[in-house]
């Protein structure tokens, strides 16, 4: 693998076929798609609502969108892209059911990444101090987050389930970074990962 | 396809006919006559132009800047009529965003105009006067075309970008349709892929200033030694309020009285706002001309892509090999972001490559000749990036 990229991106790099179209929404300044594009010849565009960030990755060469997920996807055609990525964002958005529907819609797989609320800490927090967890990973205090629809690992996979998305692969990280793929429900997985990647299709 | 020399010519301009110099003129005559999308045709036209930055030896680093509604050739620079700065003076220059020592920098006087291209003010051969209201109507892909000939006659077959903002950004999108092939990358800015009802609306007014002024004679003012000051200048104070924002107005002027300490009660000039108004009519009466600038509006109002083309944007540039970068202001009433916004969902749908930004400011659509840096450093990014992709470095 080449240099810097961020772990939970390299993560979602590594599910990613070279040549690949691929969209990267909440794309920040562009660290995936440059990446991608430097190193696998990724054809990437992204969507970034931050207008500071959208220039920086303007000036990066890489195509991006200024704009809201909610009101753009929908103007995205059927299977127009390989990969749609979306890291680290859909606990933040105000209707994250109709959100993965749109990701397996636009892209013929999904690459979803969310932190696990499930977590042991996350539970020994609210279980012995009776307070909303602040660990190191979900650093904000319930009045200033912007994680507004947490799940756990396990709460995704039901949702998935129930969308008749299917999960072609379910990979969970640990406190340490390293990756586990996991089956089902993922009870293990539920409990010591921090973050969840998942990819999706529409079957 | 036949082309004469630059060469320079001397033009009257305002009231008061005052002869100037305007260099760089470019007659054509293509192997077919030039046939206006109204039906009229020419032999050859003129086009006015200017360049900055020497063209490379693979003729692949030129950039054509297109003006808008009252704009010109002259980008930089001292302006011979007015005497100031060109309009994007700020932006053009080694290592500036239109880096000369990299781009070669075109720009020309559309099709209409009156700085040197053909227009009304030019002289009609078959009279031997000036042509006024018999010039052909002009559309925007008529002014595409005669910028895409001046592209001939210097030889140059693709273009790494076309930009312009507002009419520029029509120009700039028509040129994307009309020759996809020859435009590497396009940057539309503050600009609308057809003129909105509200546009053509406050285009109408200014006309109809320019035509109730007695001394505009049916067109014919220059024959008649008249000029229609008074109507231009109105129509450019309706216009020029529609290039700034309520809150920048309020923010310049506020209730500001001009020079004395209590209304007059009268119909002098009370408010500073009104004194900046005058002001900005009187000037402009110096430099445009009132024909030209009811043909240019026209333009503008029968500007509309998806009818001319018989199709949805999407279509229109479905497989586009362009690039795009669209810009928007926050505070641009004229020319909305919902406009930028039509464009760029149509882009996406056709998998076109696509960047957008709308670029918050209280300057209103006049921002994209002001300097807006965030607005700069998204221009500069998308022609860096585009450099690197067209191996221009």
């Amino acid at each position: 693998m080449s240099p810097k990229l961020r772990p939970d991106l390299a993560i979602i790099a590594a599910l990613i076929a070279p040549k690949a179209r691929v969209l990267d929404i909440g794309c920040g300044d562009g660290d995936l798609l440059q990446w991608l594009r430097d190193y696998q010849r990724v054809d990437g565009r992204g969507i970034e609502i931050n207008q500071e960030l959208v220039y920086r990755a303007i000036a990066r060469g890489i195509p991006v969108i200024q704009g809201d997920v909610v009101s753009d996807l929908q103007h995205y055609p059927d299977q127009s892209y390989d990969f749609v990525v979306l890291s680290q964002t859909l606990q933040t958005m105000s209707d994250p059911k109709r959100v993965l529907e749109e990701l397996v819609r636009i892209g013929k797989q999904a690459i979803v990444s969310v932190p696990n609320f499930g977590h042991w800490k996350n539970r020994l927090q609210l279980l012995v101090r009776g307070k909303m967890p602040v660990t190191r990973t979900l650093s904000y205090e319930w009045y200033d987050t912007p994680n507004i629809h947490f799940c756990t690992i396990t709460d995704f996979v039901i949702l998935a389930e129930r969308l008749g998305i299917t999960i072609e692969d379910r990979v969970v990280v640990n406190a340490n970074g390293e990756k586990t793929r996991f089956t089902g429900h993922g009870f293990k997985a539920n409990l010591f990962g921090q973050q969840g990647v998942f990819l999706l299709s529409k079957k | 396809m036949k082309f004469s020399a630059p060469y320079s010519t001397k033009l009257d301009f305002g009231p008061a006919a005052r002869a100037v110099e305007v260099g760089h003129v470019m007659d054509i005559t293509p192997d077919a006559p030039f046939r206006f999308d109204c039906g009229a045709q020419m032999d050859a036209i003129s086009v006015a132009y200017q360049t900055y930055g020497t063209l490379n030896a693979a003729k692949s680093n030129a950039i054509i800047l297109c003006h808008g509604l009252t704009g010109d050739q002259y980008l930089a620079g001292r302006h011979p009529v007015t005497g100031k700065a060109g309009w994007w003076e700020d932006l053009v220059g080694p290592g500036n965003v239109f880096d000369t020592d990299k781009y070669f920098l075109i720009v020309s006087n559309v099709l209409g105009g009156c700085m040197g291209s053909s227009g009304p003010k030019s002289i009609n051969p078959a009279t031997g006067h000036v042509y006024g209201l018999d010039f052909p109507i002009i559309t925007i892909a008529d002014m595409v075309r005669a910028q895409a000939l001046l592209c001939d006659a210097l030889g140059i077959g693709q273009l790494f970008a076309v930009i312009g903002g507002s009419m520029g950004g029509m120009l700039a999108l028509e040129w994307a349709r009309r020759y996809p092939e020859r435009v590497f990358a396009c940057a539309p800015v503050c600009t609308a892929a057809r003129h909105s009802a509200q546009n053509i609306a406050f285009h109408e007014i200014g006309r109809q200033a320019v035509m109730a002024d007695p001394a505009f004679m049916g067109g014919r003012y220059i024959d008649s030694g008249t000029f229609p000051a008074k109507g231009l200048s109105v129509a450019r104070m309706t216009a020029h309020v529609t290039y700034l924002s309520e809150a920048a107005l309020q923010q310049k002027f506020g209730r500001r009285l001009q020079d004395k300490q209590a209304v007059g009660f009268g119909f002098e000039v009370d408010f500073q706002v009104e004194s900046y108004l005058h002001h900005q009519g009187t000037t402009f009466v110096e430099r445009f001309d009132p024909n030209s600038y009811l043909y240019i509006t026209r333009a503008m109002d029968y500007f509309d892509l998806e009818a001319e083309a018989g199709g949805s944007l999407t279509t229109i540039f479905r497989d586009t090999p362009t690039r795009f970068c669209v810009v928007s202001f926050s505070s641009d009433w004229l020319f909305p972001t919902s406009e930028s916004r039509y464009i760029v969902r149509a882009l996406n749908a056709a998998a076109a490559n696509v960047s957008f930004t709308e670029v918050i400011t209280d300057k209103g659509h006049d921002a994209f000749l002001l300097d807006v840096p965030a607005f700069h450093a998204t221009l500069r990014g998308f022609l860096n990036g585009a450099a690197t992709a067209r191996g221009l470095v």
